[in-house]
């Protein structure tokens, strides 16, 4: 009686939860598009110039909410691994891999507007500042796990080794996070700080704040999206999918 | 369960001393590579110096990285590795002893050469003492942590590639200290710090990598 | 003793089998057979615990062997396909080195008196890479020799094996289910043994078939 009930939930999980993502998908969709329209807004019209950098810290709106999810979405894909491990969930494993490719292209983003904010500012694309050096880490940190995933076959075994890879990762990322500041610290001399941040205006943090809300549900929308893909892939051969399929001929 | 250890390091043991070749090919890129960089950067004492614990580390890295698709590779397609995980203690206890044999025939023999190459970057006594030393305390950490990649890709396409993708920035740290280490003793500092970080990470690296190396290990027998 | 219940293997996309059910008793041996491909090796896998079932699920002594762990594996004697033996070390350093593996104690004596029962005597201390496939399989067949653990699984133990040797490995199989040994091997071949009960388990296209003879 148990091993049916387990059953049931381990195949309905997925068969459940694809029509419940499509009905949220426009939600986060529409919420990401309101918090963008806003936080834009604020950061583009009502912002003021700022006295030492110009207009070109406007760049901040979209790289300050970058570099948090990226680092967030790290944990989230950490957090999805260790359930699917210890629950043997298959819905946890397609969250994990649905999860990196948008905390890549964050980590991306933020790297590649933390070079065009640079130039002007300290007139070079790329210090070896600890934050720039540790989200450089964490790409490829990103890029080893879509690696990784991409090099297996199966499944199942992907989602696995994937999850070993991710939580070993999020041991490592204090410490790696760590070992570079110190690493810049000793080498002040050819680095600029990036720590003292000027003091800002309310509307800037304002700003930030709706255009990283907007960058998260992007990512929720983008994730659910990306994993409903995943879903319909992985159970091609199961009968519910099958069903929809026929049902959308 | 230190018997089983000891069977696991005495078996890797004495097939590495039967499979020589390997462990001095690894010897051997560990010299060249280092012995490049002064053909590249030219001959300048003062120059070489300072590149001197940047270069003989990452070529140790790079060194290890070379030995670690081997570490079980073979044990998982002769059917060992199925033996390993059924026999009656955990599978991370045999991790840690063939983690043992991987360090005394892949990173020991790095750190008995370092002071011969460090010789040829002009280093200080103090110098070669201190990169011998960083070497010795940091090696086993390479080779904790290489063991979780070397697990992860056990059985994948492209394995190689992908191990050095996954391992190397997990480095990062290890190189940090032990490059640090020699850096600060030839600037005056000290190197204490740094080398009880590497320690520290080393010990850590020891006892915590081989329970999720396991766990791969388990995943690729699947 | 070992007892599996409504066993699934899914491979890829292919459900190799499904509802595989059987008990097997002190001194019974259970032959599984079928075509190429048709998940006998999964099978065995899923008995000792290396593959997880699909569905289903493997008791020993009424326990789940995942929750037994260590315990079970303790009392589990399992040969591959692959012979585990490594071709730079002797017959004798291998045989040694996987009885320490497995916390057997074995001495050196013992190891060449089994190494004798199978047909490698004089061959003990040759590097194993300039004996034949047969000779191999011998070598690490030869662990079944001084073996008491109750459960043996055996995948394809005759392969490359001559006449003779097929007939000592039935005597060692037959003389353990005499002891009250249990005994799951997969093979192409008629499986006789000198004493306990034969199974069978048909591993097939369709529902496996599970019949007594």
């Amino acid at each position: 009686m148990t091993n049916r009930v387990i059953n049931w939930f381990r195949y309905a999980s997925p068969q459940t939860f694809y029509p419940l993502a499509g009905k949220l998908i426009p939600c986060f969709w529409t919420l990401a598009g309101i918090f963008a329209v806003v936080g834009l807004g604020i950061g583009f019209l009502l912002a003021p110039t700022d006295a030492q950098q110009g207009e070109g810290y406007r760049i901040i709106f979209l790289h300050v909410p970058a570099s948090w999810m990226s680092m967030f979405i790290y944990l989230v894909m950490a957090f999805w691994a260790a359930i699917g491990l210890a629950f043997h969930t298959r819905l946890s494993g397609m969250m994990a891999s649905a999860l990196a490719p948008t905390g890549a292209l964050f980590a991306f983003l933020s790297l590649w507007t933390g070079a065009l904010w640079g130039k002007p500012m300290w007139g070079t694309w790329w210090v070896w500042d600890a934050r720039l050096t540790s989200e450089l880490i964490l790409l490829f940190l990103y890029i080893g796990f879509i690696a990784l995933q991409a090099a297996i076959d199966d499944p199942r075994r992907a989602d696995r080794a994937g999850a070993i890879l991710a939580l070993v990762g999020v041991v490592n990322v204090p410490i790696i996070y760590f070992s570079v500041k110190w690493w810049n610290t000793l080498h002040q001399g050819a680095s600029v700080s990036l720590g003292k941040a000027p003091s800002m205006a309310a509307q800037m943090l304002w700003g930030m704040l709706f255009c990283a809300l907007a960058c998260w549900m992007y990512s929720i929308a983008i994730a659910l999206m990306r994993v409903r893909n995943i879903m319909l892939e992985r159970e091609r051969h199961t009968e519910w999918v099958r069903a929809l399929l026929a049902q959308a001929e | 369960m230190l018997i089983s250890i000891r069977a696991v390091i005495g078996r890797d043991l004495r097939l590495a001393m039967r499979r020589q070749a390997d462990i001095l090919a690894a010897m051997f890129f560990f010299i060249i590579v280092v012995s490049l960089f002064p053909l590249g950067v030219g001959p300048e004492p003062e120059q070489l110096r300072k590149l001197a614990p940047g270069v003989l580390w990452v070529a140790a890295l790079l060194a290890t990285m070379l030995s670690l698709p081997r570490l079980f590779a073979d044990d998982h397609r002769d059917g060992t590795l199925e033996q390993m995980a059924l026999a009656p203690q955990p599978l991370g206890l045999m991790v840690l002893g063939k983690l043992i044999a991987h360090w005394l025939v892949a990173g020991l023999p790095l750190v008995l050469l370092a002071p011969v190459l460090g010789i040829q970057f002009d280093l200080s006594g103090d110098g070669l003492a201190v990169l011998t030393l960083s070497l010795l305390i940091g090696t086993p950490a390479l080779s904790g942590i290489g063991a979780i990649g070397a697990a992860l890709t056990l059985g994948v396409r492209g394995g190689g590639v992908l191990l050095s993708v996954l391992v190397l920035p997990l480095y990062i740290p290890v190189l940090i200290f032990g490059a640090g280490a020699v850096d600060a003793t030839l600037t005056g500092l000290g190197p204490q710090a740094h080398l009880s970080l590497l320690g520290a990470m080393a010990l850590g690296g020891v006892f915590f990598a081989p329970w999720p190396t396991a766990a791969a290990l388990r995943v690729a027998l699947e | 003793m070992l007892e599996a219940s409504n066993l699934e293997c899914v491979r890829g996309e292919r459900r190799l089998f499904a509802g595989v059910s059987f008990r097997l008793a002190c001194g019974e041996m259970l032959q599984v057979q079928g075509a190429n491909g048709s998940g006998k090796t999964s099978l065995l896998r899923m008995l000792c615990g290396l593959t997880p079932a699909a569905a289903g699920e493997v008791c020993w002594r009424g326990q789940p062997i995942g929750k037994l762990g260590e315990e079970f594996r303790g009392e589990l004697c399992y040969l591959g396909h692959h012979n585990a033996i490594k071709e730079e070390l002797s017959p004798l350093e291998n045989l040694l080195a996987a009885a320490a593996l497995a916390q057997e104690s074995l001495d050196e004596d013992a190891a060449l008196d089994a190494l004798e029962q199978v047909g490698l005597h004089g061959r003990a201390d040759l590097a194993c890479r300039y004996l034949s496939q047969g000779q191999k399989r011998r070598t690490a067949l030869a662990r079944l020799v001084h073996e008491k653990r109750p459960l043996w699984v055996l995948d394809e133990p005759y392969v490359a094996l001559d006449p003779a040797a097929v007939e000592l490995v039935s005597g060692l199989v037959g003389a353990h289910l005499q002891r009250g040994g249990l005994a799951v091997l997969t093979s192409h071949q008629a499986v006789s043994v000198t004493a306990g009960a034969l199974r069978e388990l048909w591993l097939g296209t369709a529902a496996a078939s599970y019949g007594r003879i």
